[in-house]
């Protein structure tokens, strides 16, 4: 008999098989590498000199998408974009779940008075509508790079932690935890070593989607002049200007930008229901 | 159902009590000095001090949220610091334009994305599911900025078929400039939507009864649109009706794009001129439109489905 595989293996090796998740998954690893490499120095390291002179060029073979208004190569620019939106993808998913997990976790395994506090926390927090929530929040706070990944993961962890509260409930009484607590395990190790591992997809998953709407909120964030400092290389910034750009017919920026958001918005999505279907039991033989 | 009604609104005591101190706290204690914000970057400390006295700043903190509270019972916000218009009254305008735009957009969003998905759940898995599916992805993963920027730029200014931007605030005028905000706001939403319901649709049509349905020799229009719907009716009312706030509170930026006079607006420009109480008044009634809405929503279950009994 072969030894049965893990909610992981099994996971791994189903994403291996479809092809859509693979080709995404390299993609984003694609966009990772962009990023690391501009950030070093080493891609485009020139991105930010100005060279008024040559404002607002057409694509042509020296500017594969033409240039911006300080004369400035706009693919230099988009890919130093990458940084700032997957910095914001990073840190703001990275914040949203890190809050929801862990007041969630408390709240599902300590119940009682702590338990209803939280709810009445979420709860509250949940009727505020986001875009407002994240509005007045980022308002409040300041524009920039720091604040505003703050402001969107403060506001966005509500859904996971609603989540990882029923699943603590869930586990809480199961058999594997009570013969850790007969073992003498104290509530730490009963979260950490015990049951977190058996809901870390949910937490996997929640960090995907997450990333997605950090990335979608800078846009946003930057059209309201709640986003990154002005001269910051971002995909916000660069569609926002095209709002004055367009009507002088330079639309490369805008397309810049735009193509190199879809691109890793649409690989994050396709690699999201991958993921979900590979790590979700319940679709198990559905779908 | 009374009895349950009564415990809901109880309920929505301490929610209500939590909305107000979040948003106390927001703008009160994270957001600095207001006066210092009022008085602009040229204000000296004499104009700070006095301004802190007319909004009662100088005030110890728990007597300031007693003031925000009769604020909020009177409905009475103050004066926004940019127009000096009583907030309240610019709700009130706003909502009406907000709602001429939203409105007829959310009904026509409903119709279509609903028909389609239960088109996708009827032919699930074949190249029809699929690429429909692919699209509303793609679809999905472009900024809804660029969106508004491109259709507003390719069929206001390009083609001239709408017109760039304005308000016409005669009820017959108005539909001129909506039109375009409408089309874009359906493009924006259908890609989730049509996800959403098809999941919602999936969950059904695998079910015995529709089986039965089809055994009896009932066409497929009438399968679909009858049985299928209606047994999928809680999660489409969930969806729909806790979307009813964002209707009220109108799309801030479309309405900003177009120059809308909505409330979706009055938020853009309250934060482009840091107006404090606006923004403040804003949050507290989105989170109330909201608080509201959900109840209405839980006490729909009990209409649409018998099994679901309130006490």
């Amino acid at each position: 008999m072969k030894p049965s595989r893990s909610l992981w293996q099994d996971a791994i090796r189903k994403i291996k098989r479809d092809k859509i998740a693979l080709l995404s998954f390299f993609f984003i690893a694609a966009y990772f590498l962009i990023a690391v490499l501009c950030a070093a120095g080493i891609l485009f390291p020139n991105h930010a000199a100005p060279d008024v002179a040559n404002s607002f060029l057409p694509p042509s073979s020296d500017h594969w998408l033409g240039t911006d208004l300080f004369g400035r190569d706009v693919i230099a620019r988009a890919s130093h974009g990458t940084v700032t939106s997957l910095m914001v993808g990073l840190i703001g998913a990275g914040l949203s779940v890190l809050i929801g997990a862990t007041l969630g976790a408390i709240a599902g395994f300590c119940g009682g008075v702590i338990d209803d506090l939280i709810v009445w926390f979420y709860s509250t927090i949940d009727t505020i509508p986001y875009i407002l929530l994240l509005s007045a929040l980022a308002f409040l706070l300041g524009s920039g790079l720091n604040t505003m990944c703050l402001a969107i993961g403060l506001t966005s962890w509500v859904g996971l932690c609603r989540l990882m509260r029923a699943e603590f409930m869930r586990h809480r009484d199961r058999e594997y935890v009570q013969s850790a607590v007969a073992l003498g395990a104290g509530p730490f190790r009963q979260i950490f070593l015990h049951i977190l591992p058996n809901t870390l997809q949910i937490v996997l998953i929640n960090f995907s989607l997450s990333f997605v709407g950090a990335v979608k909120s800078e846009v946003i964030l930057t059209y309201l002049g709640l986003g990154v400092e002005v001269g910051t290389p971002s995909w916000g910034m660069m569609i926002n200007d095209a709002k004055q750009e367009l009507i002088r017919g330079v639309w490369w920026n805008l397309a810049a930008a735009t193509i190199f958001m879809f691109i890793l918005v649409l690989a994050f999505n396709l690699f999201n229901d991958a993921l979900r279907s590979a790590l979700d039991p319940k679709l198990k033989g559905k779908a | 159902m009374f009895r349950y009604l009564v415990r809901r609104v109880l309920y929505l005591i301490p929610i209500l009590f939590g909305i107000t101190l979040i948003t106390f706290l927001l703008f009160h204690v994270v957001g600095g000095n207001p006066a210092a914000q009022a008085a602009g970057k040229y204000g000296n400390e004499a104009q700070i001090r006095a301004l802190e006295i007319e909004m009662g700043l100088d005030k110890p903190l728990h007597l300031q949220y007693v003031d925000y509270l009769r604020q909020i019972v009177t409905f009475d916000f103050g004066r926004s610091w940019s127009t000096h218009q009583e907030i309240s009254t610019m709700i009130m305008n706003g909502m009406g334009p907000s709602l001429s735009l939203t409105l007829p957009a959310f009904l026509l969003i409903i119709i279509i994305s609903v028909s389609i998905a239960l088109l996708l759940a009827h032919y699930r898995g074949g190249m029809l599911d699929k690429a429909v599916l692919i699209i509303c992805l793609a679809g999905m993963s472009v900024s809804s900025l660029v969106y508004i920027l491109y259709m507003q730029y390719w069929l206001a200014y390009k083609a001239g078929i709408f017109p760039i931007s304005g308000w016409d605030p005669s009820w017959t005028g108005r539909w001129e400039y909506v039109a375009l905000p409408i089309l874009i706001f359906i493009i924006l939403s259908i890609g989730g939507n049509v996800l959403f319901y098809r999941t919602v649709f999936l969950d059904e049509v695998l079910q015995d009864y529709v089986r039965t349905a089809r055994a009896k020799g009932l066409g497929t229009v009438r399968i679909l649109f009858k049985h299928v719907l209606r047994n999928a009716l809680i999660p489409i009312i969930t969806l729909v009706v806790l979307e009813m706030p964002l209707l009220i509170l109108g799309s801030l930026l479309l309405e900003s794009f177009f120059d809308i006079p909505g409330l979706g607006g009055l938020i853009y420009s309250a934060i482009q001129n840091s107006d404090f109480p606006v923004v403040k008044a804003m949050t507290f009634i989105g989170a109330g439109l909201y608080m509201i809405f959900q109840l209405i929503s839980d006490l729909l279950y009990a209409v649409v489905d018998p099994k679901v009994q309130l006490r």
